[in-house]
């Protein structure tokens, strides 16, 4: 059973379809009882790094996350979620994250924002996460901040004025900048493989 | 000059291709110049055949938005949701913040509003703040007076506003629609092309995406818009319905143009 932790930013419903689609069991919750009994947990979420932090702390989820990283099960975050997985957020201020992630989330070189369309997805390493993967596939993103880091952790990026981490993993953490559960069939393939990192 | 267009490079997103679901009564719908419409499809049917086909967004307008068909609609747009994995847009009688949440709750992932925003500006600003700008989608129906000079319509196209269309645009952005999507109503149904000086206009004033709506006949109208104009989505409806223009062939097409487009 994978935790989809439900902290109040957007709609979660399209993702936990999409995740159910592809035969991967989910529990919505921000009940720790709950999500600490989970295979592993996924962190949706859309909008500012500030507010999806804040209310992270608001429901006293931080030292849950950080401790359920520290099991190996994995963590997954996507968008706003991968986002909060790294040390800091610099949107309307500074704000501090869950750390699993090394790395600052900083505004996007460029005018043309927000990064809202297809972009091309290009392999940086070598992943089960990226298996089927092919040349020429894309995703959907929305967002105007990115993990303006670049290191070993960055296993696809895209490129939109900077290069932009959009699928990274350091061990049992993971994060898709992008949105897997728009994404078409490059997105369900994805989830798939997400599906074999769950184990379930 | 059109090849200039492009420069931009490894920034640029791709060209989406987004057809256009006008629902009435559960049907999907089309008329001419906003009027005699008629009911073609089912659109849970027609939505998941364009996901499939490779459509890069769905657009669904409820065009009754009568209470009592309230319902069927939001049932539609849950429906619909569930079946395709691309964004998903959802507009038409949308009026309040409670509206965004209930369309967002069925499964959309944007929000189109129109005259709700001219009645009201700050509901968009409400909606942005609240969903963040990337879900506030700007419907703007447009009807051109003079030469270069075009006005804002509400009502399905009936009631003249007076508003400038690029003034109404550029405010609407600074008050936080994160896309623009413009219809045309001179051009609407008459499949003679999109209405590019408008689009060009509206391109050299804002830098948010721009959806050009209304017109589409030909392949070559898709062209046109997306390098004369430089929109970032192309949406058309009847074209699609009636089998006429396959969304495989005109991307096909675009690409061996040069237009950057997602295959499938």
């Amino acid at each position: 059973m994978v935790g989809v932790i439900d902290y109040g930013v957007g709609n979660i419903g399209s993702l936990t379809h999409a995740l159910q689609k592809q035969g991967i069991p989910v529990v919505v919750s921000k009940d720790i009882e709950v999500l600490k009994t989970c295979d592993g947990l996924l962190l949706p979420g859309v909008g500012a790094f500030r507010d999806g932090i804040g209310n992270i702390d608001q429901y006293g989820l931080r030292d849950f996350i950080v401790e359920f990283a520290q099991t190996g099960k994995p963590i997954v975050g996507i968008c706003l979620g991968m986002q909060l997985l790294y040390e800091e957020g610099k949107e309307y201020g500074t704000y501090k994250g869950l750390g699993l992630l090394k790395g600052s989330i900083e505004k996007i070189q460029g005018q043309r924002l927000p990064h809202m369309g297809w972009n091309e997805l290009v392999i940086n390493k070598e992943d089960p996460l990226a298996n089927g993967l092919m040349a020429d596939d894309h995703v959907y993103f929305v967002h105007s901040y990115y993990a303006s880091s670049f290191g070993q952790e960055v296993v696809a990026y895209s490129d939109y004025y900077n290069k932009i981490p959009a699928i990274v993993r350091s061990g049992n953490i993971i994060g898709f900048q992008f949105h897997p559960e728009k994404s078409g069939g490059v997105g369900e393939c994805l989830l798939r493989n997400l599906k074999e990192v769950f184990s379930c | 000059m059109l090849i200039k267009k492009f420069e931009r490079g490894v920034f640029m997103l791709k060209k989406r291709i987004i057809p256009c679901l006008d629902v009435r009564n559960g049907q999907v719908v089309k008329g001419i110049q906003f009027e005699g419409i008629k009911e073609i499809a089912s659109p849970v049917a027609l939505g998941k055949k364009y996901s499939e086909e490779g459509a890069d967004e769905l657009v669904f307008y409820d065009i009754t938005a009568s209470k009592e068909n309230r319902q069927i609609f939001e049932d539609f747009v849950k429906e619909v949701a569930r079946e395709i994995n691309i964004p998903f847009c959802v507009g038409g009688g949308i009026k309040c913040i409670d509206d965004f949440a209930t369309v967002l709750r069925c499964g959309a992932d944007k929000v189109s509003i129109n005259s709700a925003a001219v009645k009201n500006p700050n509901l968009i600003r409400e909606a942005s703040e609240k969903y963040g700008a990337q879900c506030v989608v700007l419907s703007v129906d447009c009807k051109k007076l003079a030469d270069n000079k075009w006005v804002v319509f509400v009502r399905g196209g009936s009631e003249n506003t007076g508003l400038d269309v690029l003034e109404w645009i550029e405010r609407g952005v600074k008050l936080g629609a994160g896309e623009i999507v413009v219809n045309s109503i001179d051009s609407d149904g008459m499949k003679g092309g999109y209405d590019l000086d408008l689009l060009s206009a509206i391109r050299a004033r804002v830098t948010v995406p721009i959806i050009a709506s209304g017109g589409a006949g030909k392949l070559e109208d898709f062209y046109e818009a997306a390098t004369v104009s430089d929109v970032d989505g192309i949406l058309a409806a009847s074209v699609f319905h009636y089998g006429e223009i396959s969304i495989n062939e005109l991307k096909s097409y675009l690409v061996n143009r040069g237009v950057p487009m997602r295959q499938i």
